[in-house]
C-alpha cells in the first residue's frame, strides 16, 4: 500500500514576478517500509520535493497523498501536528540544540506532542539506544563527533514513531567512515520496518537504498530498483 | 506545548548566554531599583512629614490671615495681611458663635535676635500664651514657671526660653531671673523649657516665648495677629467648628462671598490631605522618569531578543520542522523576554530595598532623623508587574518575528 503518492506534482517559485519552475510534473509512489533514494544534481528539484513530501511546503499543482489523504485544506498548525506525529527529519547540518544533552535533544519532538511528560524520557532513551548511543545519553551535543551527532538526529527522528524518516544529505558533512555508520543505522532501521526517504547527490550513498528516483531539471529522469544494493559495514554495534 | 516546558526551554535559552543576559537586563534592573527606591523613600518621607503634622493634634484648628496660599504672591499676602485682630478673638470666644471651641490662642512671630551680656543669638521668637503651650503641647518649663493671662493683659516684658537658647546665651549658669534684650527692650526670663526638639511646626529648643500683647505693642507695633490657634472640644467636632469659625469671621469682617475670605483655616486633616496630594504629584512625576528609563531598557531587550532570534534561526527552523507551531515559537520567545525582564525586576527590587534600608539606617542612626524604613508593597507589586509587562511588550515584536519564520528558509540559514 502506498504511503506516499504524488501525481504530476509541480512547484513554481515566484520571485519579483519572475516564475522559476522547480518541479515540473513528478509522479511516483513510495510504499510502507521502503527505503528510497531521491537523487539529482543541485537544482534538480530534490530539496523542493523533500519539503513538499515533508509538509514543510505546498505544491503549486498536482496531487500529493500521504496515507491516501491530501493535505490541501490543512492549516499550518495542523501541518505542524502532522509533521510531529508522522514524520522524522534528518538534516545534513544535524541541527542539534547546543548546550543540550543527547537525551534532551532526542525528546524535543515529544515536547510538541500530546504525549504525557512522564513517558518522554523512556521513549527518548529507547530511541537513543536504537542508534547505539546509550553510553552518550547525558553528554552534551557539542561533545560528540559528527557521526554521533547525526545518529542523535536520527534518534530524534525516530522518537515519535514516525511513519517516514526524511534524510536530507545525512552523510554530506561526514567523513566516509562516519557516513558508513549512518547508512548502516538507516539500513538497520529500515530492516525494523521504518520507511526511509533519502535525498542525496552521491550514487554511492544512494545505492544503500532499495530504489532510486532520479530527478533532473524538475522532471523525473528514472525510477529504478537498486540491483546490487550496498550493505554498509562498520555497524555501530560492532 | 505545555507552559511548564516552555519555561524550561526559555530558561535554557537564557542560560546559554549568561553575560549577555546580565547586561541586557541592566536597564530593567536600574529602572525597577529606581521605582522601589522612590516609593520606599517617598513613603518614608511622607510618614516623617505626616508624623510632624500629627504632632499638632487632630482637634487643632489654625486660622491664618489672608487668602489661602496657592502661589508665591499669596504667601507674601498672608505675611502682610492684617485681617485677624482682637475683635475676631473676642468673637470666636463667644460660645454662641462657636460652641465647639475650647481654646483660642492668638499669636505673632517676631524676627530678630536676643542678646545677653554681649552674647547674641537668633532664636525663633513667638508671641503667644504660655498657658496655651501647656495645654496644647504639654510644654512646661523645667526651671522657673510660665507667664499668665495677667502678664498678657499687662503686656509684661517676660520670656520663657528653650534649652538651645539658654545654652547659647548662658552656658551652664542659671538663666531664670536674668534679663535678655530683644530689639532694645529688656525681658526678664521667668522659665526655661526642657529639651524637646521639633514639635508640630517649630523647634522648642530654639524658642523664645513672650506674651503676644507685648510683642505686638513693643516689638512689632501692630494690632493684628499672624495666627490664631484654636482647639475643638474633640476631633469629631472639627468639621462643624471650622464651619462655625468661618461664619463668625465672615460676619465680623462683613464678607458675604466665601471666595473673598481674608483668612483661611488649616486643620491636621487638611494638612495631611495636602501633603498626600503633594507627595502623590511628586511620585507621579518620578514614575514618569522611571517609565522613560524602563522604555529605554525595554528597547535594549527588544534589540537583544532580535539578535537572539537571528542567531537561533536554525533552531527555530528545526523546532518548526519537528512540530512546533507558530504559537509554540511565539510563546517560547515571549517567555524568554518576560523571564529576562522579570529577573531584572526581582534583582531591581532587591537592590532597591537594600539601598532604601541603607539610607534609612544612615538617616535614623547617624543623622538622628526619626525615619522609618518601609517596605513598599505597592512598589514591589508594581515593579514585578511592570518588569513583566516590559518583557511582554518589547518581546512581542522579536517573538512574532521568530514565529513567522519560514521553516525551510530558517533551516537553510547560515
Amino acid at each position: 500500500m502506498a504511503l506516499i503518492e504524488v501525481k504530476d506534482l509541480r512547484k513554481t517559485y515566484v520571485n519579483d514576478g519572475v516564475e522559476t519552475p522547480a518541479l515540473r510534473g513528478v509522479s511516483f509512489s513510495i510504499g510502507k517500509g521502503e527505503f528510497v533514494s531521491i537523487m539529482g544534481p543541485s537544482g534538480s528539484g530534490k530539496s523542493t520535493l523533500l519539503h513538499i513530501l515533508g509538509f514543510l511546503d505546498r505544491q503549486t499543482s498536482g496531487v500529493y497523498k500521504f496515507n491516501q489523504k491530501t493535505i490541501d485544506g490543512y492549516s499550518s498548525d495542523e501541518l505542524a501536528k502532522l509533521r510531529n506525529e508522522k514524520m522524522g527529519f534528518v538534516f545534513q547540518m544535524f541541527n542539534l540544540l547546543p548546550r543540550t544533552t543527547v537525551l534532551d535533544n532526542v525528546l524535543l519532538p515529544l515536547v510538541y506532542s500530546g504525549l504525557e511528560e512522564n513517558q518522554w524520557e523512556q521513549k527518548a532513551a529507547k530511541a537513543v539506544e536504537q542508534v547505539g548511543l546509550a553510553h552518550r545519553m547525558n553528554h552534551e551535543s557539542s561533545q560528540l563527533s559528527g557521526g554521533e551527532k547525526q545518529r542523535v538526529a536520527i534518534a530524534r527522528a525516530l522518537v515519535n514513531d514516525a511513519e517516514v524518516i526524511f534524510a536530507d544529505e545525512p552523510t554530506g558533512n561526514l567523513d566516509s567512515k562516519s557516513g558508513e555508520v549512518i547508512m548502516d543505522t538507516l539500513q538497520n532501521l529500515n530492516k525494523m520496518g521504518h520507511t526511509i526517504v533519502l535525498i542525496t547527490h552521491e550514487t554511492y550513498t544512494a545505492e544503500h537504498s532499495q530504489r532510486i528516483i532520479r530527478l533532473k531539471d524538475g522532471l523525473m529522469e528514472s525510477d529504478t530498483p537498486v540491483k546490487n544494493r550496498r550493505i554498509a559495514n562498520g555497524h555501530f554495534t560492532k | 506545548m505545555q507552559l511548564k516546558h516552555g519555561f524550561k526551554i526559555a530558561l535554557n535559552g537564557l542560560q546559554a548566554n549568561k553575560s549577555r543576559t546580565a547586561l541586557t537586563i541592566l536597564g530593567i534592573v536600574i529602572g525597577i531599583t529606581a521605582i522601589i527606591l522612590v516609593m520606599s523613600l517617598g513613603e518614608g518621607a511622607r510618614e516623617l512629614i505626616l508624623s510632624e503634622v500629627r504632632g499638632m493634634g487632630a482637634e487643632t484648628i489654625v486660622i491664618r490671615p489672608g487668602r489661602e496660599p496657592k502661589g508665591p504672591t499669596d504667601i507674601a499676602e498672608t505675611v502682610f495681611s492684617d485681617s485677624l485682630t482682637s475683635r475676631d478673638v473676642d468673637a470666636l470666644r463667644l460660645k454662641s458663635n462657636v460652641p465647639g471651641l475650647v481654646d483660642v490662642a492668638p499669636g505673632v512671630i517676631v524676627t530678630g535676635s536676643v542678646s545677653y551680656l554681649g552674647e547674641t543669638y537668633k532664636p525663633f521668637i513667638l508671641g503667644w500664651s504660655a498657658e496655651f503651650m501647656v495645654d496644647f503641647l504639654d510644654l512646661y518649663p523645667e526651671d522657673g514657671e510660665i507667664f499668665y493671662e495677667s502678664d498678657i493683659r499687662q503686656k509684661s516684658s517676660v520670656a520663657i526660653i528653650g534649652s538651645k537658647v539658654k545654652e547659647e546665651l548662658f552656658g551652664d549658669s542659671d538663666a531664670v531671673g536674668q534679663n535678655i534684650t530683644i530689639k532694645d527692650r529688656k525681658f526678664r526670663i521667668v522659665g526655661a523649657y526642657p529639651p524637646r526638639g521639633q514639635l508640630a511646626f517649630f523647634n522648642v529648643d530654639d524658642l523664645v516665648l513672650i506674651p503676644y500683647t507685648t510683642a505686638q505693642s513693643y516689638l512689632l507695633g501692630i494690632d493684628h495677629y499672624h495666627e490664631i490657634i484654636t482647639r475643638a472640644a474633640s476631633p469629631d467636632l472639627v468639621d462643624q467648628t471650622v464651619r462655625d469659625i468661618e461664619l463668625t469671621l465672615r460676619e465680623s469682617h462683613n464678607i458675604t462671598d466665601p471666595e473673598k475670605d481674608d483668612f483661611f483655616i488649616v486643620t491636621q486633616q487638611g494638612l495631611v490631605d495636602q501633603i498626600k496630594i503633594i507627595t502623590q504629584t511628586f511620585t507621579a512625576f518620578l514614575a514618569l522618569v522611571v517609565a522613560i528609563s524602563l522604555v529605554v531598557g525595554g528597547i535594549g531587550i527588544m534589540n537583544i531578543m532580535l539578535v537572539s532570534v537571528t542567531e537561533r534561526t536554525r533552531e527555530i527552523g528545526l523546532r518548526k520542522a519537528i512540530g512546533a507551531t507558530n504559537r509554540d515559537i511565539l510563546t517560547q520567545f515571549l517567555l524568554e523576554s518576560v523571564l529576562l525582564t522579570s529577573a531584572g525586576g526581582v534583582i531591581g527590587i532587591a537592590i532597591g530595598l537594600g539601598l532604601s534600608l541603607g539610607i534609612s539606617v544612615v538617616l535614623s542612626q547617624f543623622l538622628g532623623i526619626n525615619w522609618e524604613f518601609s517596605i513598599p508593597i505597592a512598589g514591589i507589586v508594581l515593579g514585578l508587574g511592570v518588569s513583566g509587562l516590559v518583557g511582554l511588550i518589547f518581546g512581542l515584536y522579536p517573538a512574532r518575528h521568530a514565529a513567522r519564520k519560514d521553516p525551510i528558509e530558517a533551516l537553510r540559514y547560515e
